[in-house]
């Protein structure tokens, strides 16, 4: 079956453990999270998590029922096929010299990306946006020496008025408007 | 008033209606203990070893549809537990399992007993809880036993660490619970309601096969109703045994991997599938690209995640079985499905589950039978797992739901004895026999101890064939009769039980079956009967691994016609 990357969003209880039953069941099913991304919601004590995984459609929507199964998610949505934004965020630290450092300056400006340290032999810059943007930049910056990335993986958003709805009301959503 | 975290625990289970649990104490867990005198509305059963309160528990939980209750201390005690909550998670039984943990400033210290059990349980409980705060005890057990017992059913956990059961607090009764992420379907979807009834009135073979998921949601006399008003013939899984009357004309008996020939060819040739409460597992699927071949499936289960996770499904119903059938009761036309009923007669002649053969040897499917009349079929039977327990399904013939307590999903050898005593302990009216092998029952045999100290009156036949019987059968049939680490040196059982106080007999021919089982039941108090059956009989039919369900293995006719006559000149 063919796989393909799904981006899924949990809204979850912010409770002690919740991240463990997560992860344990996307190990148990055998999948790989390619990245997580937790933060705080619009609610309070309500977490959001973005999560990436790969797999087919039946084998992602499995796992997605598993999660949803669990008591502290509140509700789990594949957001996959929708119109979202995603972006995420990475700091890099590479190599520079003075007679490297403009090459690298001109290069951030280009992607809209910020330096945010300076050091005698090195930049930090810090870039946000979907994962293309920032592999492409990456892909630049190797030729000067790439010592420390930190990427925060995607967080994603539902464009619109509509939120990360469960699916089965999506399902019914669609359903109605045939 | 300020109360203990025990004494919290203690009104919060009684709120529940706990009266009785199954645990052993422990140095974590002694101030529970010592509070426990306090309510003697709580009976607690001291087992000998803690996968015997977790099955019994379960045992419980089955026979009575109530939460079953077992408690452990930190550490062994808490991991003795996990294959026992491992078997509740697996059959969908309600538990509510209770462990002592170290106290909270040597916790994650590495203490002596000191396990994290949460940890270790996350995938084989339903949820689980550590008590932090003694304050928050009341709303952690109403929680845990609305949990476990709503929606499916499942094994919750609660760790309770040392201290938080000595630490004051004000008993708070907890308000209504606030469960954003917990949903329970009730009823189906009208539509898919409407789609299933449908395929139901055109089809010309349709076939139900009923699962636990009938019996949790207490719908047997729905199932009834609609069976009859279609005329669909019904045929079980291994644990919806009887959801549907075994003695009922559209009853087909069990399918599956042992299931009977008919209910299997059924399968083959049905045209439409109602799967009730049941989750397709492998050993009723076979094979599963030959499965059902000619058959549209409509299945209808609470668990959004049972549908489509193993079979294709047509019509996927998520809903409370009781519910789904009732609104489908409404919406289907009376059937008539004559062809197709004389079609399942002409297989139930000629794959015929009801021949034992005539052997001269002790049978165990006779010893079953000879139970089946003297109990009239009206007993609670349970088994441990392995061979004795296929022919206790076959041969045992079952009318009512919750009569019928097996481990299906894990196939837990030893939990015969210890279930077999939740299930008198919740059900103490009803005549309750363990159907055990000579291997499962050497899991747990220790019980027999707490039968004894707890005067829990429950009749054991051991099924001795002096083999771990159905590893066994597997080398026999597929591994060329090399008998590797399955013959068995059993102790003398009679020996054992009256070591333990316990009255017993040994039956070695067929003759004194009857009155063996008959001297059992007049016994006020427990009972062993150590059956010498057959060694080396097989269970059959048997549907070989990785076949199609209808490439059934029957019994070698051979054997048959020619073995008793040979004795008889």
């Amino acid at each position: 079956m063919a796989t393909t990357k799904h981006t899924l969003v949990a809204i979850v209880e912010d409770k002690p453990g919740v991240l463990n039953r997560m992860a344990s069941l996307f190990r148990r099913r055998g999948f790989n999270i390619e990245s997580i991304a937790v933060g705080h919601s619009e609610v309070p004590h309500l977490s959001r998590m973005t999560i990436i995984v790969n797999g087919s459609n039946a084998m992602v929507e499995q796992v997605r029922k598993q999660l949803d199964k669990l008591i502290d998610v509140v509700r789990v949505s594949d957001i996959t096929g929708d119109n979202i934004t995603v972006r995420e965020l990475a700091l890099i630290k590479v190599k520079a010299n003075s007679a490297t450092r403009s090459e690298i300056i001109e290069i951030t400006d280009i992607f809209r990306a910020n330096i945010v340290d300076v050091a005698s032999d090195s930049l930090t810059i810090e870039i946000t946006g979907d994962e293309d943007k920032i592999d492409s930049m990456l892909k630049l910056l190797r030729g000067f020496g790439v010592r420390e990335i930190a990427r925060t993986g995607r967080v994603a958003m539902v464009r619109g008025n509509l939120g990360a709805v469960p699916a089965e009301e999506k399902a019914a959503r669609s359903r109605a408007k045939k | 008033m300020k109360k203990t975290g025990a004494q919290i625990l203690c009104e919060s289970l009684i709120e529940e209606g706990v009266d009785v649990m199954f645990g052993f104490p422990g140095g974590v867990l002694l101030p529970f203990y010592d509070t426990l005198p306090q309510y003697p509305q709580i009976r607690h059963i001291l087992v000998r070893h803690e996968q015997g309160a977790a099955h019994a528990a379960d045992g419980y939980a089955r026979a009575t549809g109530k939460v079953g209750v077992c408690m452990a201390t930190s550490g062994p005690g808490a991991t003795n537990l996990v294959t026992g909550i491992a078997n509740a998670y697996l059959d969908s039984s309600p538990i509510v399992a209770l462990t002592g943990q170290v106290a909270r400033p040597f916790i994650g210290k590495d203490a002596f007993q000191e396990i994290d059990i949460t940890g270790i349980t996350l995938p084989i409980t339903k949820h689980s809880y550590v008590a932090m705060e003694a304050g928050s005890l009341s709303g952690i057990v109403k929680e845990a036993f609305y949990l476990a017992r709503t929606g499916r059913p499942g094994p919750v956990l609660i760790d309770l660490p040392k201290d938080v059961q000595e630490e004051q607090a004000e008993l708070h009764h907890p308000g209504k619970l606030n469960l954003p992420g917990y949903k329970i379907p009730t009823k189906g979807h009208p539509m898919q309601i409407k789609s299933a009834a449908r395929l139901i009135n055109e089809a010309q073979r349709p076939l139900i096969v009923a699962g636990r998921g009938v019996i949790i949601s207490r719908a047997s006399a729905e199932l009834k109703q609609f069976a009859e008003t279609g005329q669909i013939p019904v045929i079980t899984t291994l644990l919806g045994v009887g959801s549907f009357p075994e003695n009922h004309v559209l009853s087909y008996g069990m399918a599956g991997m042992h299931g009977s020939g008919y209910a299997n060819k059924a399968l083959e040739n049905t045209d439409l599938l109602i799967a009730i409460g049941m989750r397709f597992d492998d050993r009723i699927t076979g094979k599963v690209s030959a499965f059902a071949p000619h058959a549209r499936i409509v299945h209808i289960d609470l668990d959004p995640a049972e549908i489509g996770k193993n079979v294709r499904v047509d019509v996927p119903i998520v809903g409370d079985v009781k519910a789904v059938l009732q609104a489908m009761h409404e919406v289907i036309d009376a059937g008539e499905h004559i062809e197709w009923i004389k079609q399942l007669d002409e297989w139930r002649k000629q794959h015929p589950l009801t021949d034992i053969k005539d052997s001269a040897g002790l049978l165990p499917q006779y010893i079953i039978r000879q139970l089946y009349e003297a109990t009239g079929g009206e007993a609670i039977i349970v088994t441990g797992v392995g061979q004795h327990q296929m022919w206790a399904a076959q041969h045992y013939f079952f009318n009512e739901p919750n009569n019928f307590i097996s481990s299906g999903g894990l196939g837990t050898m030893g939990f015969g004895l210890p279930a077999s005593m939740g299930a008198k302990v919740g059900r103490p009216e009803k005549t309750v026999w363990c159907i055990d092998g000579d291997g499962s029952l050497q899991m747990t045999i220790q019980e027999l101890a707490t039968l004894v100290q707890d005067n829990i009156a429950v009749k054991i036949a051991v099924m001795n064939n002096g083999y771990l019987g159905m590893v066994r059968q597997w080398q026999d049939l597929f591994y060329d009769k090399r008998y590797v680490a399955t013959p068995l040196s059993c102790p003398d059982f009679v020996k054992i039980a009256e070591a333990y106080r316990i009255p017993g007999l040994r039956v070695t021919r067929r003759e004194e079956v009857k009155a063996a089982i008959e001297q059992a039941m007049e016994h006020d108090g427990p009972f062993l009967i150590d059956f010498m059956v057959e060694p080396e009989e097989n269970v059959f039919p048997m549907v070989p691994p990785g076949a199609a369900i209808a490439e059934f293995i029957e019994e070698p006719k051979k054997e048959v016609s020619t073995w008793p006559r040979q004795s008889t000149p």
